[in-house]
């Protein structure tokens, strides 16, 4: 379960249009960079845009299904979960999402 | 239990080579105890696999990767190795023998694995720096030293042993004379017919063959300059590696009043003529016959283990028939057994002349006796396994030649698996010809020890370990017993992802014959499980139909790997580094003071000269990208590629403007070249050059394409690159003009395009496809090169956008550069 209680709020951070199917875009936040993704099928998941392996920026990766390849040694990263694919291991952080009227909210700790 | 054994005899090996220390370790599997073993070797090196010697002149494998057993091996069975000291005498009465320092060690049994010697023509001259033979690690450094401060090799001798030495300084750059005593090349161990093809195949890739070729003179003053022959030819050269063959080593034999012919005689129990000397190997003779093969020496390994290890063993050393395969990459020759035949035999021959493939088969009353295969040997081991059953053939001689796949299938039994080949040998059936394992010994191994990989299998059991050309079928054995859990098949073959069955070729062939003109469309066509498939297929999708439908097919950014989508190389730390085009390496005061100007208004942490002649800027932000580009644009600079499957350089020499030696305006042709080519996309990246003499300043001949100025026009050269695996190019042809430079090149980047499987340089398809091939469209077929030619102007009509214009600040294609938002 997605833990948004009164520790959260939803943020604005834009349009699912401002994002390109099978891409992503960053947002800057005071605990790092987060980035938003949007598949295929306009699914919009959101992970902290540091890879489990070497910090790889994931928002620059491709992305297929519902997942996302580091750009900078291919690890293979699940978008509703975080955690990467066999034969690696690893868990890079994910932010709730909510998508309303075409705008996109995450859940900022506050 | 050790106080009630008696107590441990004296065992001496003189020779660490394969057969010495094959038998050892067959003596240690049937009685590690008996013996305290000593093994002398002449050279200071431990037990490796002289086999595999041509793979290191080739650079395909270095010095550690053919040892086969390390020192560790010798003290962990309790062997004491005395390498670098050779044994000079044996005194058979008082069982001893006296090494070259003077050491003196007593034996119980001796064993003889003294190997053989080259054999040197009786010619002068042979004393003469840069002469060599090819026969150990010594010799192969000497050749490779040759070779990267020499230009020009002699191999004598045009057999199995010659050959493999020439491909290997042919791989190392130089320009390679074969001189051959005989008519055909190979005679011993090929027709005639397929010597042929062989030579003109050798031919084409550069090695210059002087058949018929008594050699009666090597000379030079200094260091070998050359060697002229008995008819009168002269050949120069400053390397010369004499490999006509090998003669066994018996002087130490012979001095200890053995039996002796021409080599070590021995019986069916490989003892000599003294009982307590036993001999393996190069070094003995056998019912009249020596033997230069590896296969036999583990055969005699075996018998000689028997008997060293029981007094009462009975195991006797019965030769087999024998098969031969040329270890030169890209090349599949296979011979086996009675190849020539004669009045009692009948032959079936099948020939392909536009395949370049070439069979023919030996049979004496209905039994397979011979074989020798060319252009396509994946048949050769079923043949070999025919041919020592020595079964008649019966129904299956009329689709015999047609290899097993076929024979198997028309015997009505279910073949589209390419493993059923496999799976339709018996267990008996030797897979590996070097070192003896049955299919049954592999897969008893990869049942036993759960292995999954080729090399797992190689460590267990040795097979493929050698000569490696029975990788496909050890493999397919993997496959067999593990199914979808192994999957390691040549690149051509194998599926292109996870995504798909289908292999590129496959792929690459839909799109045009099916017309898929988006991503899509190929997906759906050709099944893709996944529904966007992934990072490995997109990529090479998106190049394919680039290519296929050049102004028609919408380029997928979100397909392209991140440097393509944004431009610039990604670095370890996010940040990337941006590198603006300098045509032919040429720069201006300006542009300079641009560059500076950015460096200093963006902080640009550090700038570097390229091996591309051009400067990089490196750890520029992502949101700093677009700005860093306008103002490169403003100072009229453009993006150089530097981090595509791209066109990225044209390097030049100042050529005749400025060089006392050039020939030709090389730069002037450079930049012509690269105006005509940049902004092309390719399977991967392509690297141009132009020299303005044959002193190749700009490395032309490590290039995708080089052209090299000569006083008459230009050589091109083609597939060659530097990276892990340094490739000299081979020379496509020489033209005159300048036109003609620019439309050889763009014909030969169109076919790269259109040939090349995703990922694949310029070196490895040219090597896939043959010279022969890539000559035959571009050289010989005027109209052809004339049509790939505008085929590439066309499509790049449609790529010389400058991509940094196109993401200037504001636009928006710059939007994925910025920050989508900021959270306080």
């Amino acid at each position: 379960m997605d833990n948004v209680g009164i520790e959260s709020r939803w943020v604005e951070v834009g349009a699912v249009d401002d994002i390109p199917r099978q891409g992503a875009r960053v947002v800057a936040t005071p605990r790092g960079d987060v980035a938003v993704f949007r598949t295929l099928d306009d699914a919009v998941f959101a992970l902290d845009d540091r890879c489990p392996h070497k910090g790889g920026p994931l928002s620059q990766g491709t992305v297929h299904g519902h997942a996302v390849t580091c750009p900078l040694h291919n690890w293979v990263i699940e978008l509703d979960s975080g955690t990467a694919r066999d034969p690696d291991e690893g868990c890079v952080n994910r932010i709730p999402v909510r998508v309303q009227d075409g705008r996109i909210l995450l859940a900022m700790v506050a | 239990m050790d106080t009630h054994m008696s107590p441990r005899q004296k065992l001496v090996v003189v020779g660490n080579g394969m057969a010495g220390m094959r038998t050892v370790d067959e003596l240690l599997k049937r009685n590690p105890l008996k013996y305290d073993i000593t093994v002398f070797g002449a050279e200071p090196h431990v037990n490796y696999d002289r086999i595999m010697l041509s793979s290191v002149l080739a650079g395909e494998k270095d010095l550690e990767q053919i040892v086969i057993n390390p020192r560790s091996w010798y003290e962990e069975n309790g062997i004491e190795l005395i390498t670098g000291d050779a044994v000079v005498s044996i005194d058979t009465t008082q069982r001893t023998v006296t090494s070259a320092s003077g050491r003196v060690v007593a034996y119980d049994k001796l064993l003889l694995a003294t190997g053989s010697r080259p054999i040197a023509p009786p010619v002068p001259g042979l004393d003469l720096p840069g002469v060599c033979a090819f026969r150990d690690i010594a010799d192969v450094n000497t050749m490779i030293k040759a070779s990267q401060t020499h230009k020009r090799a002699i191999v004598i001798g045009g057999g199995l042993l010659g050959l493999e030495a020439a491909n290997g300084l042919l791989r190392r750059g130089m320009q390679v004379a074969v001189v051959h005593l005989m008519g055909t090349i190979m005679e011993r161990q090929l027709d005639k017919a397929a010597a042929e093809l062989l030579q003109r195949e050798l031919d084409e890739r550069g090695m210059n063959f002087f058949t018929n070729g008594q050699t009666e003179e090597i000379f030079g003053e200094g260091r070998v300059q050359g060697v002229r022959l008995a008819d009168g030819r002269e050949i120069p050269g400053d390397l010369v590696v004499l490999a006509i063959g090998i003669r066994p080593n018996i002087d130490l034999a012979k001095a200890a009043g053995l039996t002796i012919n021409r080599g070590v005689e021995v019986g069916d129990d490989m003892r000599t003529s003294d009982p307590a000397i036993f001999a393996v190997g190069e070094c003995v003779e056998h019912r009249g016959k020596t033997y230069g093969l590896v296969a036999p020496l583990w055969d005699m390994a075996k018998v000689c283990a028997d008997h060293l290890a029981r007094e009462d063993a009975v195991s006797d050393y019965v030769p087999a028939a024998m098969a031969t395969r040329l270890k030169v990459t890209g090349i599949d020759v296979f011979s086996a057994g009675d190849f020539i035949g004669d009045e009692t035999t009948e032959e079936v021959v099948f020939r392909d002349a536009a395949r370049n493939t070439y069979k023919r088969l030996v049979l004496r009353d209905d039994k397979l006796v011979g074989a020798v295969l060319y252009g396509d040997a994946q048949d050769g081991g079923w043949y070999f396994q025919l041919l020592r059953e020595g079964k008649p053939l019966g129904e299956l001689r009329d689709t015999l030649i047609f290899g097993q796949a076929f024979a198997t299938l028309a015997s009505g039994a279910p073949a589209a698996d390419p493993t059923a080949a496999v799976a339709a040998l018996p267990d008996t059936a030797e897979i590996c010809g070097c070192n003896g394992v049955c299919k049954g010994k592999i897969l008893g191994a990869i049942a036993e020890h759960g292995l999954t990989t080729l090399d797992g299998v190689r460590a267990r059991t040795k097979a493929s370990a050698s000569c490696g050309s029975c990788t496909p079928q050890v493999e397919q054995l993997l496959t067999l017993a593990l199914g979808d859990g192994y999957a390691a098949k040549p690149a051509g073959e194998k599926p292109l992802c996870k995504c798909t069955s289908h292999s590129h070729d496959q792929v690459r062939q839909a799109i045009v014959a099916q017309e898929l003109r988006t991503m899509p469309a190929v997906m759906g066509a050709l099944g893709w499980t996944t529904p966007d498939g992934c990072h490995v297929c997109r990529p090479a999708l998106n190049f394919y139909l680039l290519v296929a439908w050049p102004g028609e097919y919408v380029d997928d950014q979100q397909s392209r790997f991140v440097n393509e989508r944004n431009h610039a190389n990604i670095q370890k730390d996010g940040t990337y580094s941006v590198v603006p085009r300098m045509w032919g390496g040429l720069t201006t005061a300006d542009e300079l003071r641009a560059i500076a100007d950015v460096v200093d208004k963006y902080a640009i942490p550090t700038v570097k000269v390229t091996g591309g002649q051009r400067i990089d800027l490196l750890g520029v932000t992502r949101e700093q990208l677009p700005h860093v580009w306008k103002d490169l644009n403003d100072a009229g600079m453009v993006s150089g590629h530097a981090y595509g499957k791209a066109l990225r350089t044209v390097k030049t020499c100042v050529g005749s403007e400025w060089c006392r030696f050039g020939t030709q305006d090389s730069t002037g042709m450079g930049v012509k070249l690269e105006r005509m080519t940049w902004g092309s996309w390719h399977a991967h990246k392509v690297k141009l050059a132009v020299s303005g003499c044959p002193r190749n300043c700009a490395e032309a001949t490590i290039k995708d394409f080089g052209v090299v100025a000569v006083d008459s026009g230009w050589e091109l050269h083609v597939g060659g690159n530097g990276g892990i695996h340094v490739r000299a190019t081979d020379l496509l042809c020489k033209v005159t003009t300048e036109e003609e430079v620019l439309e050889y090149c763009g014909a030969y980047l169109q076919l790269y395009r259109e040939e090349a499987r995703y990922l694949e340089r310029t070196a490895p398809w040219l090597e896939r496809v043959g010279l022969a091939h890539v000559k035959a469209r571009i050289v010989d077929d005027e109209a052809g090169r004339k049509a790939l030619h505008a085929k590439f102007l066309y499509a790049q009509k449609f790529s010389q956008d400058d991509p940094w214009a196109e993401r200037a600040p504001g636009k928006a294609a710059a939007a994925p550069f910025r920050t989508l938002a900021t959270v306080e």
